[in-house]
């Protein structure tokens, strides 16, 4: 086991699989020359030279539709967008092609691409920086979406995504970068569609993916000192969702909390509220809460910045609340 | 958010009560569900809980003060609220009437259905709006399946939705002590004997006049009728003999009646039964009505279900509803919606009595003490214990034979005593 940030994970993931098979090839804005935008992409100009590490022009949609287009012939291209704030100038490459065409050509061809980068609040970037679009592609059939909160989920979960024939929209998340935790040293994978345990706890179930893991495990330290043993539940991937690991805790802890870094209208965490409501009624002993941004774009200003963001003391609160306390 | 701390009704019966103490002072910070107060009702003394959070702003009805059931009497806020018009408003608002101030506090009814036991008003919110009980799924769900009456549980969740906990403090209501016999032949407790000087004008304890209203009620309105058995105890107080020897359990005669009384009342429906004026309601469970005597009165905690539950376990749960009832701690659920009673006097040496109906079921048994007495066995005269018991029953719903054949099964069980313990 190694320490290593995030970054580091990202990077040896692509590395390895560039290594592992030649059809994989990355392509977008500032991978090559400058060596990433975030440096995820650094050294992989250096060793797998300009045909495999592509620099492109300011055009997101040009770099979906190229990655669109290798994919359908049998390349499995890995397309950076700078920030996903961007990646909706790319929406119909990746909603009318990467995801429509397996179906519509009957299974004949399929779209083994990635798409990957930074999605959410980095600091005060403001509103047209700051998005969480992890509601818009799960909304989309066809489309595979993974939001690991480690360095290791990271590392297992993006060389599956390479290694998957389905379009993988692969978001990170840029505070996350700096994170380190440990990754194994040998080869690993880390299956689609399989989520984890963060934290074990018996008295609240609180569902949460990305960033929003870091606040659900700062908020169970704090209900720690309070007596209250919280269970942190990722589901990692988002399309297809882990239902079964959610269910099973909140079957234990009778309450749900789930936790959302985009807008709470319409937002993922009510896809899982439904879910658990229908499939665990029974054993709900408080409404599922959600604790979401803020319904408004976000603000530039630090202190605004952080009362739109969910933070752990508003996690607290909505523990407080599913348990009567 | 500004919310009104309401003395609550904590039982049926309850028209005022008494701060006992505030658990929380002005300025205290509180949750939803902290205890606020400590109220003495005409039943016992019972914690309130916060209905809202923020913090204990005002304090209306100081600890010793009385105050009518609905009467505000403190306010909880946010730090900088402005309570101001509030208190203005409270102040000069008459106090609401209690519900039932003159007229005689009416026995709490049964409900149509006949597995549920009388509705019991909740301690906070009320939990039952409009016929409808508010319950979380999964406090619905257990309550299910160790059915337990929804309708006589109070919600401490918000707009007193039943949760998880309510339904569990129910279960628990007796945390069983571990169960050790007493060395036996040990001394009765005695019971405290209020010494009072000759010429007082006694004033009146809510429980008192509870006492008087009820037990006066169901004297001049049900026709109470008595039937005497006398019950051969000789194998009873062998049984009672061996278990302390062999297992070191000690079985009380009145757990023995209870058993016997509960597994006679399954099968004699219409004993276990109410007058509702219009219709003769049988009750679908056994809930029994323990009758204990305090220092200032007498209350009847509710061992329910006693059909169901081992003789050990009702033996159990007697002791500790009897410890509890004379430190005033029993929750309302814990001494409402008995459809039977026992009231024994056995250990005062009282060869037999009479009791009055604990309304509103329809018997009642008095239960004398076990002696030796000189009996016949053959042509012989020998030494044999015998109890009495008296059954009281309401005419209107219990004929004399009804009755006879009650006490017929209740002697044949306790005679047979073997029974009891499966």
């Amino acid at each position: 086991m190694a320490l290593i940030t995030m970054r580091e994970a990202l990077n040896q993931a692509m590395r390895e699989e560039m290594r592992r098979d030649p059809s994989v090839f990355l392509l977008g804005e500032e991978v090559g020359q400058y060596q990433g935008a975030y440096k995820i992409t650094q050294g992989l100009l250096q060793e797998f030279g300009e045909w495999r590490v592509r620099d492109t022009p300011i055009a997101e949609e040009a770099i979906a539709g190229v990655a669109v287009g290798a994919a359908f012939v049998g390349m499995r291209p890995i397309a950076e967008m700078m920030t996903f704030n961007f990646s909706i100038l790319a929406l119909d490459q990746i909603v009318n092609h990467a995801a429509k065409y397996r179906y519509m050509s009957g299974g004949q061809i399929r779209c083994p691409m990635v798409m990957r980068g930074p999605s959410g609040a980095a600091a005060q970037v403001a509103a047209q920086h700051s998005q969480a679009f992890e509601s818009w592609f799960v909304h989309v059939p066809g489309l595979v979406v993974v939001m690991p909160s480690t360095p290791k989920d990271a590392k297992g979960l993006l060389k599956s995504a390479i290694r998957d024939d389905n379009p993988v929209i692969f978001m990170e998340n840029e505070v996350l970068y700096n994170l380190k935790g440990e990754v194994p040293d040998e080869e690993f994978t880390i299956p689609i569609g399989l989520g984890d345990v963060k934290r074990v706890g018996k008295d609240v179930t609180i569902v949460a993916w990305s960033r929003s893991t870091q606040f659900a495990l700062q908020a169970a330290d704090l209900l720690a000192k309070d007596g209250v043993e919280a269970e942190v539940v990722d589901p990692r991937t988002l399309r297809p969702l882990d239902e079964d690991v959610i269910f099973e805790s909140v079957r234990k802890t009778n309450r749900c909390v789930v936790v959302e870094e985009g807008w709470r209208y319409a937002g993922f965490g009510a896809e899982i509220a439904d879910r658990v409501q229908r499939e665990c009624f029974d054993d709900l002993d408080a409404p599922v809460l959600r604790v979401t941004a803020a319904d408004v774009p976000m603000p530039y200003s630090r202190m605004l910045e952080k009362a739109y963001l969910p933070q752990p003391e508003k996690v607290v609160e909505a523990v407080h609340e599913v348990l009567y306390r | 958010m500004i919310t009104k701390v309401v003395l609550a009704k904590l039982s049926p019966t309850m028209e005022e009560g008494t701060i006992v103490k505030w658990s929380r002072q002005e300025g205290d910070a509180v949750k939803v569900g902290d205890v606020l107060a400590e109220i003495e009702t005409d039943k016992a003394n019972m914690e309130m809980e916060a209905l809202g959070a923020g913090v204990l702003r005002k304090v209306l009805v100081p600890a010793g003060g009385k105050a009518p059931v609905g009467a505000l009497i403190g306010v909880i806020a946010d730090p900088g609220e402005d309570i101001a018009p509030l208190l203005a408003e409270a102040a000069t608002a008459p106090v609401p009437a209690p519900a039932a101030a003159s007229t005689p506090a009416p026995a709490p009814p049964f409900p149509a259905a006949p597995a549920a036991p009388p509705p019991l008003p909740a301690p906070t919110a009320a939990a039952v709006t409009g016929g409808r009980v508010k319950a979380s799924p999964l406090a619905r769900a257990i309550a299910a399946q160790k059915n337990v009456p929804l309708t006589s549980l109070a919600g401490s969740g918000p707009g007193g939705r039943i949760v998880k906990r309510d339904v569990e403090g129910y279960l628990a209501a007796p945390p069983a002590p571990a169960f050790k016999a007493a060395p036996a032949g040990a001394a009765r407790p005695a019971i405290p004997v209020p010494s009072v000087p000759p010429g007082t004008a006694i004033p009146l304890t809510s429980m008192r006049r509870t006492i008087a209203k009820r037990l006066a009620e169901s004297m001049y309105t049900a026709p109470h009728f008595y039937v005497t058995a006398e019950i051969d105890m000789d194998a009873a107080v062998s049984l009672r003999e061996q278990l302390i020897r062999a297992e070191d359990v000690k079985v009380s005669y009145n757990d023995l009646v209870l058993k016997a009384c509960a597994k006679a009342l399954t099968r004699f429906p219409t004993v276990n039964a109410s007058w509702t004026g219009e219709t003769i309601q049988t009750h679908a469970e056994v809930h029994l009505g323990v009758a204990v005597s305090l220092a200032e009165g007498l209350i009847t905690p509710v061992v329910r279900n006693a059909d169901r539950k081992h003789v050990l376990d009702i033996s159990r749960e007697v002791k500790e509803l009897a410890a509890r009832a004379r430190e005033k701690r029993l929750k309302p659920e814990e001494f409402m919606g008995s459809t039977f009673t026992v009231s024994n006097l056995g250990m005062f040496d009282v060869t037999e009595f009479t009791a009055i109906i604990n309304p509103p079921e329809s018997c009642i048994l008095a239960v004398g003490a076990v002696r030796k007495v000189p009996v016949v066995k053959g042509d012989q005269l020998a030494v044999g214990h015998r109890m009495k018991v008296t059954l009281s029953s309401d005419h209107r719903v219990v004929d004399g034979a009804l009755a006879a054949q009650f006490l017929a099964e209740v002697r044949r069980l306790l005679e047979s005593p073997a029974s009891l313990l499966l």
